[in-house]
């Protein structure tokens, strides 16, 4: 598999030198071809649901000493109930969307790991289809919840403009509110997400398959060290989109949160 | 050398948002410094600030893609 990355995607030696690696590099049909095709991100992701379910499954027996996995579970439940249910939409509440806001969590971290995960390597997230559909659900989450608490569409509509403005001010205000709420917040959640996992992913084939071009195909010797030293950079780079990736998936599930958060808020 | 003038365009794009962004967080790290027991309160309003900040640089990259080629 890992030569036919390397040939596939990047340098193809002998045809006019050094080809970047673009956004080409993320399609990868395995089953079928077209729209319908059976991709390597779909793989991984039935992978990682698969590895979710394991990880949680060992909740169902609970001892006071708790097992290696246990206190794994209990580790990422306390970060989750606590640093974002708890702080950000407010002890009253925060308990029924905790379901939610945890598969967030553990499926986008997982996922973002898979990014460098050895003969995995690839990060779900840089499909814009996967967060798409995660954001989807949130959109719709927080829309119900706030057209409930304020017992309605129009109400709803209506305390999108804060109260006390004058009233010129009114309508230009409530577009700006209403394109914010309805549009800007979730494109921009879905395509941060998957805008970070591209990007990076990319950073790293530039490293990695520019390293080996330069080390194998250089036409000096300097060429060829500093081959090498892109390789060195790409180990690097790696430990560094593993802390992307976990500020990633903790930022989605964040905003998340905040979003909903507005939305259960009495005032506004 | 050949290339896409829409990646460039992104990179200007993206200057103003970054120096944004930094602005926040600058501003977070003052206020929790000043103030740790605020942290939580600024926290909030920090990602705010910074999901509506990065919203400029996210559009222009989605515009870099669209106007690409």
């Amino acid at each position: 598999m890992l030569t036919h990355t390397l040939s596939g995607i990047g340098s193809v030696a002998g045809e006019g030198g050094f080809q970047t690696p673009g956004v080409e590099a993320f399609w990868w049909p395995l089953i079928g071809e077209g729209a319908m095709a059976f991709t390597r991100p779909a793989l991984v992701l039935l992978l990682s649901v698969g590895m979710i379910a394991w990880f949680f499954a060992g909740t169902a027996r609970l001892s006071v000493v708790p097992t290696k996995r246990q206190f794994m579970v209990e580790g990422v439940y306390n970060f989750v109930r606590n640093t974002i249910g708890r702080d950000i939409i407010g002890s009253k509440d925060f308990i029924q969307f905790l379901p939610l806001l945890l598969t967030l969590f553990s499926l986008i971290l997982l996922n973002n790991v898979f990014g460098i995960l050895p003969f995995i390597q690839y990060p779900t997230m840089s499909r814009l289809g996967v967060p798409l559909v995660l954001t989807l659900i949130v959109y719709i989450v927080y829309h119900t919840v706030a057209i409930r608490r304020k017992h309605g569409v129009l109400p709803y509509l209506k305390s999108l403009v804060p109260p006390g403005l004058p009233g010129w001010l009114k309508p230009i205000l409530f577009v700006l509110e209403f394109l914010t709420y309805f549009l800007i917040r979730p494109l921009t959640l879905a395509l941060r997400l998957m805008g970070n996992m591209l990007a990076g992913h990319l950073m790293l084939l530039v490293f990695i398959l520019g390293g080996e071009y330069l080390l194998l195909h250089g036409e000096n010797l300097f060429l060829n060290f500093s081959g090498i030293l892109a390789f060195g950079f790409s180990i690097g780079m790696s430990f560094f989109e593993l802390l992307i990736e976990f500020l990633q998936a903790f930022i989605f599930t964040l905003l998340a949160a905040l979003y909903i958060s507005d939305a259960v808020s009495e005032h506004h | 050398m050949t290339g896409d003038i829409a990646y460039l365009g992104y990179g200007l794009a993206a200057i103003g948002p970054g120096i944004g962004v930094g602005l926040i967080f600058a501003a977070y790290i003052n206020g929790v410094a000043r103030q740790p027991e605020a942290r939580g309160m600024l926290q909030t309003i920090a990602f705010t600030g910074m999901a509506i900040t990065e919203a400029l640089a996210i559009l222009g990259l989605v515009f870099a893609f669209v106007f690409q080629g």
